[in-house]
C-alpha cells in the first residue's frame, strides 16, 4: 500500500498550558496523548505504535512505562524540533507497511518553568564536530543569526523585513486565547528590542514556554469510522544540512531539498497550497525556509513575506497560531505545526480559519540552521 | 604576566581523528587536510574522505589568512566563560586555500565587523595543550 494518502491524522490536541511548574514533562505527554486519544474517539488500549522524542536517549522507554505501553512498533527519531513531523511520516509509513495500526505521536516539555535558556544556553562537548565549535561560543541564535547575516550581506534583506514576521506571527496570536503573547507588536517595537546575536533582536526569536501537544494516526480507511474528519498524509521527504567539508552555503538549506521532493510526491504544486505552517524559530527561519521550499526565489523571502503576504487574508498564510515567536515554544515545536495544520484542515480555526483550507504544507526545522540542520516537509489534505 | 584566572570557556574534547589538528595549533600552526586519491580538501579533520571513503589522507598547512564568510555580534550566552565576555563575535571565517572555519574575530570592535572582512590568524594559548585558531583584521 502506497504512504500517501492512504494514512490519516485523526486525532490532534495541543496542550493549552504555557507555564506549568506544578506538572512533570512525562504529565504533559499523558495529558496530551489523553486529548489525542478522545479527539480521535479511540483509547490508549487501541495504541500499537509509539513515537516521540525530546526525552533522553532511551527515554521513549520510561515513557512507555510511564503510560504502561506495549507498543509493536516505536520510533524515538530525533533530529531537533522537526522530529514530531518526522514521526508522522514514519508512522505513515509504518501503518502502511502494516508495522502497526494506530500511531499516538507524544511531546511534553516544561523548559519555560525549569528557566531552561533553549537558544542562548551555549554548546555542550557532546559529538565530534563539537570540538571545533564550542569553544568559541556558539549559541543556538547565533547559528539563526549568521544565516540572517550572510542573507542580508547577499541579498539586502532588512531587519525591518524581518521584524514584519514576527508582528505578523503576533497578529495571529492576537487570535488565539491560548497563545503566550497576544498583544498587538510593530515593526519599530522589534527594531527596538535589545539585540541577543546581531542581526537577531530579542522579539526575532521563539518564546520560551512550557507545552506539549499528541497526534492519533491510523489508515485511510479505518479513519472513516472514526470521530473525526481525517486529514490525510498526501506527501513527505526530509532531508539533513550541515556544514560538510567546510564548503557549506548557509543559505542552502534542508528544506530546499526536502520541500520540493514532498510537493512531488504528494502531486500537488505551490499554488494548490493554502496555508503553510513553518517553524519560526526566528524570524530569519520562517523567510529562508519559505524562499527553500520554492514559494519564492532566493533573496525574494523579504518581499514575499511583507505587507501582511503571510497573514490571515494574505496569499499564503502562515503559522495561524501565532507560531513558537507568539504561542508557544517548549524547546522542539514541530508537533505544534502538525496541530494547527490539522485544525485548518478540518475548519476548526475558528476567527484563524483559512477559508476554504484544503490543502497545507508543514515544514519543520530541527537544529542549527547555521551549522547542522534537518528539514522535514508533510503536505496534509483535508476531507470534506 | 600570566592571567592567574582559571579558563572557564569548553575546552575541545581531542579525539584520535583530531590530535593532529590540535598539536599543531599548539606549535602555532593551522592545518586542513586533503585526500590523497580524489583530492577534496577538507574540514574539520577527519580520518576518512567524506567524498570517496579514502583513509589516505595528506595534512596541508594554511596561511591562516582568509575573510569573513558570516559572523553575529554575540549579546546573550549564558556559558560560563562566555556570558563574562559579552559582547563578542562568533564568526565563519573562510580561509583562502578555501575551506571555512568556526572562530571568533577579535582584536577588533565587534560592530567593525564585515563579511568580506580580510583576516588574519591568531593563535591564542588557553590552556598549557590547548591552542584555539582566531582572527584579527589584517
Amino acid at each position: 500500500m502506497s504512504i500517501w494518502g492512504n494514512t490519516a491524522v485523526v486525532g490532534a490536541w495541543e496542550h493549552p498550558t504555557r507555564f506549568a511548574p506544578h506538572m512533570t514533562p512525562f504529565q504533559i505527554h499523558a495529558e496530551s496523548a489523553r486529548g489525542a486519544l478522545a479527539d480521535a474517539g479511540l483509547t490508549i488500549r487501541d495504541v500499537d505504535g509509539f513515537f516521540t522524542s525530546g526525552v533522553g536517549p532511551i527515554g521513549l522507554l520510561s515513557l512507555c512505562q510511564h503510560l504502561d505501553l506495549r507498543p509493536d512498533h516505536v520510533d524515538s527519531t530525533s533530529i531537533g524540533g522537526s522530529s514530531f513531523v518526522s514521526h508522522c511520516l514514519h508512522a505513515a509509513a509504518a501503518i502502511a507497511a502494516g508495522l502497526c495500526k494506530v500511531a499516538l505521536v507524544t511531546y511534553g516539555s516544561t523548559a519555560a518553568s525549569e528557566r531552561f535558556a533553549v537558544g542562548t544556553a551555549g554548546l555542550v562537548m557532546g559529538e565530534p564536530p563539537d570540538q571545533f565549535e564550542a569553544p568559541f561560543g556558539p549559541t543556538v541564535v547565533g547559528s539563526y543569526a549568521m544565516v540572517a547575516q550572510r542573507h542580508m550581506h547577499e541579498y539586502g534583506t532588512t531587519g525591518a523585513e524581518l521584524a514584519e514576521i514576527a508582528v505578523t506571527m503576533r497578529r495571529h496570536a492576537g487570535l488565539n486565547p491560548h497563545a503566550k503573547y497576544r498583544e498587538p507588536i510593530t515593526v519599530e517595537d522589534v527594531l527596538a528590542s535589545r539585540v541577543i546575536s546581531s542581526p537577531l533582536h530579542l522579539l526575532d526569536c521563539c518564546v520560551i514556554s512550557d507545552g506539549g501537544g499528541a497526534l492519533v494516526l491510523t489508515s485511510a480507511e479505518r479513519a472513516r469510522d472514526l470521530a473525526r474528519r481525517p486529514v490525510l498524509i498526501l506527501g513527505g521527504a526530509e532531508a539533513v544540512r550541515h556544514l560538510g567539508v567546510g564548503r557549506h552555503d548557509l543559505l542552502d538549506i534542508a528544506a530546499r531539498q526536502c520541500g520540493p521532493l514532498a510537493l512531488a510526491r504528494a502531486g500537488v504544486r505551490h499554488d494548490d497550497i493554502d496555508c503553510c505552517m513553518v517553524y519560526d524559530s526566528y524570524t530569519i527561519t520562517v523567510l529562508v525556509t519559505l524562499e527553500a521550499l520554492g514559494f519564492c526565489k532566493p533573496g525574494e523571502g523579504g518581499a514575499f513575506c511583507a505587507g501582511g503576504r503571510i497573514g490571515l487574508g494574505g496569499a499564503l498564510p502562515v503559522n495561524t497560531d501565532g507560531g513558537g515567536l507568539s504561542s508557544n515554544h517548549p524547546g522542539m515545536r514541530g508537533i505544534f505545526l502538525v496541530i494547527e495544520a490539522v485544525r485548518q484542515l478540518r475548519g476548526d480555526g475558528g476567527q484563524a480559519q483559512v477559508a476554504d483550507a484544503k490543502l497545507a504544507l508543514v515544514h519543520g526545522t530541527g537544529g542549527m540552521l547555521g551549522q547542522r540542520h534537518s528539514g522535514v516537509t508533510m503536505i496534509l489534505g483535508g476531507v470534506r | 604576566m600570566t592571567d592567574a584566572r582559571p579558563y572557564k570557556k569548553p575546552l575541545p574534547r581531542v579525539d584520535e581523528e583530531s590530535r593532529g589538528y590540535w598539536e599543531a595549533l599548539a606549535r602555532h600552526e593551522l592545518y586542513f587536510q586533503r585526500c590523497r586519491d580524489c583530492g577534496m580538501a577538507r574540514f574539520y579533520p577527519r580520518a576518512v574522505c567524506p567524498s570517496c571513503l579514502s583513509s589516505a589522507t595528506e595534512w596541508v598547512r594554511a596561511s591562516g589568512r582568509g575573510t569573513v564568510y558570516s559572523f553575529t555580534v554575540t549579546q546573550q550566552n549564558q556559558t560560563a566563560g562566555f556570558r563574562e565576555e559579552l559582547p563578542y563575535v562568533l564568526a565563519m571565517v573562510e580561509l583562502e586555500e578555501g575551506p571555512r572555519l568556526v572562530t571568533n574575530v577579535i582584536g577588533c570592535t565587534p560592530g567593525d565587523v564585515r563579511i568580506g572582512m580580510r583576516v588574519e590568524i591568531v593563535f591564542e594559548d588557553v590552556t598549557a595543550e590547548i591552542t584555539l585558531p582566531k582572527f584579527r583584521p589584517a
